[in-house]
């Protein structure tokens, strides 16, 4: 029922595990099924240089976990919002219409470490003495 | 590609002994006749179901005559609550079942509702136990029917059923039995435990799918679900499945032997000893079901921060078949009713895990699967944001 492509990154994740000292971490649940996906980045020049993910989740969430953040690394943090739950699908090479819904928590998942990386940056300038 | 393959999903199907299958052959091409028949190829065929059925009561404590074949578990249960119902309803219409049950029995309750009868649904307790006072107190005057299973398919936990025929038998309350699970792995005679209807599969006692049988207790009268040649009684109509059938008969057979010659004692002991690896080895897993009062070959856990379909897919990679009531495997993404009805969090239930052994599973397989589900557990609690956080 899964590709390849989602079966080779489900068995070997890249970008996989908890992250020491990250700028921005993003938490995304999926109110279907119940899972968590956690992205946590590293922004430099407004740029992700660094990125991994930890999620409680199907195969098809741990791939879709894999492959956008594969995608997203180097990217600005805008082309970073950019890339759509669509996107990630068509690089895993499709999914079961049952299993889409699992790449959207990878959609989400960067758009809220990006969001907590600014929101920290803001607080952190005003904070500045 | 991996050091071993290791089938361990008996619960959802058993591959057919060869013993069957030789007993089976026979009757697709050279004893082909229709059991109706007059004539000697029929009167072979019909030889051979009568035969089958001899073996099929042996197996359960019943005569022949108390046993009608269908296609399948999931007939039989139709046929039993759907018949019994209706052949009942100017007595009554109230209806009990529990919240464990199969789909065939609870899907068969819910258009019996539809029809106009009330349907009572027994909770469960943790280890997925009916207790027998909320059995007692779900009775009412006008209840005709009761349908509790003998043993649950996903956590393996033997219902009190004797103790509940009772109750029914005291009141003239028709008792039926889902003994797909049960049958042929557990030792049991229908009359001695009151049961009035009762439910067998043949492909999970390593006979051919697509067979069932129904005991039916001398005198119960049900209605058919199925109507035409008036076959099995007039309860299944159809020409019979006679190769079916016949590896029911021999699946039956085998059954028996096994039930006495200390197989059973030998697939308890290395049923727990994977339970005991399991929950000893795996930090938060969990046994689910009751620890001893549960099928010979059924061990069945919940790993905590984990998803069952993950660990099914690394499982299977690694040659080892199981299974899970994860909401992710579920296709409807809710988690098994079962695992909710014993009271079990969504998120545990997450990771459900079945592991069901068979005849021809031996020690170095228990200790095969238990070494890689700990690799397994261990590599995707390192991906799982609950596994750190945990409290
Ligand atoms: C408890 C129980 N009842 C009924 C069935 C249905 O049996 P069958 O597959 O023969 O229709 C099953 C099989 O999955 C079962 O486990
Ligand atoms: S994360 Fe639950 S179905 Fe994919």
């Amino acid at each position: 029922m899964y590709t390849e492509k989602v079966m080779e990154l489900f068995m070997n994740p890249k970008n996989a595990g908890r992250m020491e000292d990250p700028d921005g971490v993003g938490e995304v649940g999926n109110p279907r099924c119940g899972d968590i996906m956690k992205i946590y980045i590293k922004v430099k020049d407004d740029r992700i240089v660094d990125i991994s993910f930890e999620t409680f989740g199907c195969a098809s969430a741990i791939a879709s976990s894999s492959m956008v953040t594969e995608m997203v690394k180097g990217l600005t943090l805008d082309e970073a919002l950019a890339i759509s739950n669509k996107d990630v699908v068509n690089a895993l090479g499709g999914l079961p219409p049952q299993k889409i819904h699992c790449s959207l928590l990878a959609e989400e998942g960067i758009q809220a470490a990006i969001e907590d990386y600014r929101a920290k940056r803001k607080a952190g300038v005003e904070a500045k003495p | 590609m991996t050091e071993r393959y290791v089938y361990m999903d008996h619960s959802a199907t058993t591959a057919v002994d060869r013993s069957v299958l030789e007993a089976m052959l026979p009757y697709f091409s050279e004893e082909f006749g229709n059991p109706n028949s007059l004539h000697m190829w029929g009167r072979k065929a019909r030889k051979a179901v009568n035969e089958a059925r001899e073996k099929v009561a042996a197996l359960v404590g019943a005569d022949a005559a108390e046993i009608i074949f269908t296609g399948g578990g999931s007939e039989a249960d139709n046929l039993a609550i759907k018949g019994a119902a209706f052949t009942r309803r100017d007595k009554g219409r109230h209806v009990i079942t529990t919240a464990i049950e199969h789909h065939a029995v609870i899907d068969a309750f819910h258009w019996l509702e539809d029809q106009g009868f009330e349907v009572t649904i027994l909770p469960v307790d943790e280890k997925a136990m009916v207790r027998i006072s909320d059995l007692e107190s779900a009775i009412r005057p006008d209840t005709i029917l009761v349908s509790m299973m003998f043993a649950n398919n996903e956590v393996g936990t033997v219902q009190p059923v004797a103790e509940a025929a009772k109750i029914c038998n005291e009141r003239g309350i028709l008792f039926h039995v889902d003994g797909v699970q049960a049958a042929g792995h557990m030792p049991f005679n229908v009359r001695d435990m009151g049961i009035d209807m009762l439910t067998m599969s043949a492909h999970k006692m390593y006979g051919p799918k697509g067979v069932g049988g129904l005991y039916i207790r001398n005198g119960v009268k049900i209605e058919p679900i199925v109507h035409g040649g008036g076959q099995e009684r007039g309860l299944r109509s159809g020409t019979e499945n006679t190769a079916g059938i016949v590896g029911f008969g021999a699946a039956a057979d085998l059954a028996l032997r096994r039930l006495g010659d200390g197989s059973i004692e030998e697939e308890v002991r290395l049923r727990d000893l994977l339970i005991d690896s399991v929950t000893s080895s795996i930090e938060d897993a969990y046994l689910t079901g009751h620890r001893t009062e549960r099928l010979p070959f059924h061990a069945s856990f919940c790993i905590g921060s984990l998803e069952g379909e993950s660990m099914l897919l690394r499982l299977d990679a690694a040659g080892i078949g199981a299974s899970s009531g994860s909401a992710c495997t579920s296709g409807s993404l809710e988690p098994s009713y079962v695992l909710l009805a014993m009271g079990i969090t969504h998120e545990l239930a997450h990771g459900s895990l079945r592991f069901s052994l068979g005849k021809d599973t031996a020690r170095e397989d228990i200790v095969y699967v238990a070494e890689k589900l700990k690799k397994i557990v261990a590599d995707l609690r390192a991906l799982s944001p609950l596994w750190e956080n945990r409290g």
